[in-house]
């Protein structure tokens, strides 16, 4: 069998019973691929584990079960490789933007000059448009200000594989929306590897290539794959304008609502761990507007 | 709190400097012993006040004021081993403190570095930690001095172990607390033990050892009087049991103003220190 660049091999992550109780699985036998240059999201509701598989991915935890192959090698520890950009952006806050940034440039590079260190730093903070805050501490700058820090310093490591822990949901709409376009052209441009982690379907939609719907903790499961058959380049102004949006959106939207509950207890008897079934919502809808606009060539007034 | 202007302070603490000294001075006027006569070869022998069974009057704010402006005006004089200059008296003390507490710092922050990063560690130092806290500085003198046999060694040593505490404390619970995500952060960029300790814990931990130092300081200052009470010699302590001797108020009181007076300089400094590493998140 050919493997993916990330392959996520039956996973499992249990937690001991408190008092005598059986442990608690989150979630187990969980396998998934990243492959190399595509964007993944993983969508599910809260407990349902998910953050504890990105913590996996990036080897700040440990799973149980199981094991996560990048590029031909088990992981077994974080990695300069594997970038994260954490929800809580966690920035250095005795440091400032710029110095945050240069602790990650020295981090990959620890025999460059302090000219080079600085010229690499000035290049991501341009990046990311901070240069009139770049010797401002993290608590002098606005939320979306710091997630911005937070972009350039998982970016300044050069790594393969960027692992966003739902970056943006501490953020206000307008903010979550620039910055959701910045990581966009970023990716694109840098053809990195992508996982991020989300509760938001819109930014699942607009970012990602692919879409992980997992259902409620415990023993929370991969219920479907859903692929992102929306061309690209996608823009928040016209992302909703394109054929089969809707019927995407309302497919996640109704897997989140009801679904995700439903599915949790009971998987449908041709549903295996191994092989979860893809599905193409937005391909669907407009093969089928496709169809319907051929056979009635005069539009409905 | 509301903001108040730091003028109509200074004048109200200016009145009420002023009130107490009045106050002082009033009731230093009229407590006149009565003039009883005495014997005057015993009066020569013991002192006028002691034959006639009255107390010596304590000091007026005038003669106090005279009595610190010559010790002010000539802080360094020596006049034979029991009468040595106020400067001279508190520049051992300060040595002392500096040597003890200095020691205490090299040996507590590292340690409590360890401990900080160490739950094994801490649960088997703790216990005797909190048993060795709570004992009185003193306490440990005689043991100092039967073993070290040197005086001025022996309260360098109570400094030490007074001051070790709360710096060790300090520093284990700011290593302990460093928050989990910034130490993620430093392990997904890959960065040695030696660099995760110098860049991300100890600037993390800094405000709160700064603290522990500055609590440790002010211990070690309150000390170093009773200590030198204890082994005599020289020091600010020493000059204050000796002026008791002596039956010189006005240079007690005098060294009580200039032990204030270093404690809140030697607190402020620290915390001039604390502020520097200080950082809001």
């Amino acid at each position: 069998m050919r493997r993916p660049f990330v392959s996520v091999e039956g996973i499992a992550r249990r937690f001991p019973g408190v008092s005598g109780a059986p442990p608690q699985t989150v979630f187990a036998d969980l396998w998934f691929g990243i492959e190399e240059g595509e964007f993944l999201c993983l969508i599910g509701h809260s407990d349902c584990g998910k953050t504890t598989i990105l913590n996996i991915l990036a080897g700040l935890d440990h799973a149980d079960d199981g094991a996560v192959v990048v590029a031909g090698r088990e992981i077994d520890g974080p990695s300069l490789d594997r970038a994260v950009i954490f929800q809580s952006h966690a920035l250095l806050p005795w440091l400032s933007a710029e110095g945050n940034i240069a602790f990650a440039v020295r981090s990959r590079h620890p025999d460059w000059s302090r000219a080079q260190v600085a010229e690499a730093c000035r290049r991501w903070i341009d990046l990311v448009g901070l240069s009139a805050a770049a010797a401002k501490r993290p608590a002098q700058l606005s939320g979306g200000m710091k997630q911005r820090v937070g972009i350039a310093r998982a970016l300044a490591v050069s790594p393969k594989i960027l692992l966003m822990d739902e970056p943006f949901s501490a953020l206000d709409a307008l903010t979550r929306g620039t910055l959701q376009e910045e990581v966009n052209r970023i990716v694109a441009e840098t053809k990195l590897t992508a996982f991020m982690i989300t509760h938001d379907v819109d930014e699942a939609i607009l970012l990602a290539d692919r879409i992980l719907l997992m259902t409620n903790g415990p023993e929370a499961k991969i219920a479907e794959v859903i692929v992102n058959t929306l061309p690209r380049p996608r823009t928040r102004h016209d992302i909703h304008h394109l054929p089969g949006y809707y019927e995407l959106r309302n497919h996640i939207v109704d897997f989140l609502i009801d679904r995700s509950r439903r599915l949790a207890g009971a998987m449908p008897p041709e549903w295996t761990a191994r092989a979860v079934p893809e599905v193409r919502p937005a391909a669907t809808a407009a093969t089928r507007h496709a169809a319907e606009s051929a056979a009635s060539p005069r539009r409905p007034a | 709190m509301r903001a108040t202007r730091p003028v109509a302070s200074l004048a109200l603490a200016c009145l009420l400097l002023a009130l107490f000294v009045g106050a002082w001075q009033l009731s230093s006027s009229t407590g006149l012993g009565t003039a009883a006569v005495a014997d005057p070869e015993y009066a020569a022998l013991v002192g006028a006040a002691a034959a006639t069974g009255g107390q010596t009057p304590f000091p007026s704010p005038i003669e106090v004021a005279a009595r610190i402006w010559e010790h002010i005006t000539d802080p360094f004089y020596v006049r034979g081993t029991n009468d040595q200059g106020i400067g001279i008296q508190l520049a051992y003390s300060l040595a002392r403190v500096l040597a003890g507490f200095t020691l205490a710092a090299l040996l507590a922050i590292p340690l409590g570095f360890l401990i900080g990063m160490s739950p094994l560690l801490y649960g088997a130092l703790n216990p005797f930690i909190q048993v060795l806290r709570p004992i009185s500085p003193l306490a440990w003198m005689p043991l100092a001095l039967y073993t070290i046999r040197d005086s001025s060694v022996s309260s360098i040593f109570v400094i030490f172990i007074c001051s070790v505490w709360p710096m060790l404390l300090n520093t284990a619970f700011g290593v302990a607390t460093v928050r989990k995500e910034w130490l993620n952060v430093a392990r997904t960029l890959e960065c040695s033990a030696l660099r995760t300790a110098f860049r991300v814990i100890l600037p993390a931990a800094a405000p709160t050892i700064m603290t522990g130092m500055r609590i440790s300081i002010g211990i070690a200052w309150l000390v170093i009087v009773a200590a030198e009470m204890l082994v005599g010699g020289t020091g600010i302590g020493y000059f204050v049991w000796n002026q008791w001797n002596n039956l010189s108020l006005a240079d007690i009181v005098t060294a009580i103003l200039l032990i204030g007076v270093i404690g809140m300089v030697l607190d402020q400094i620290l915390a001039m220190a604390t502020r520097a590493v200080a950082y809001q998140e």
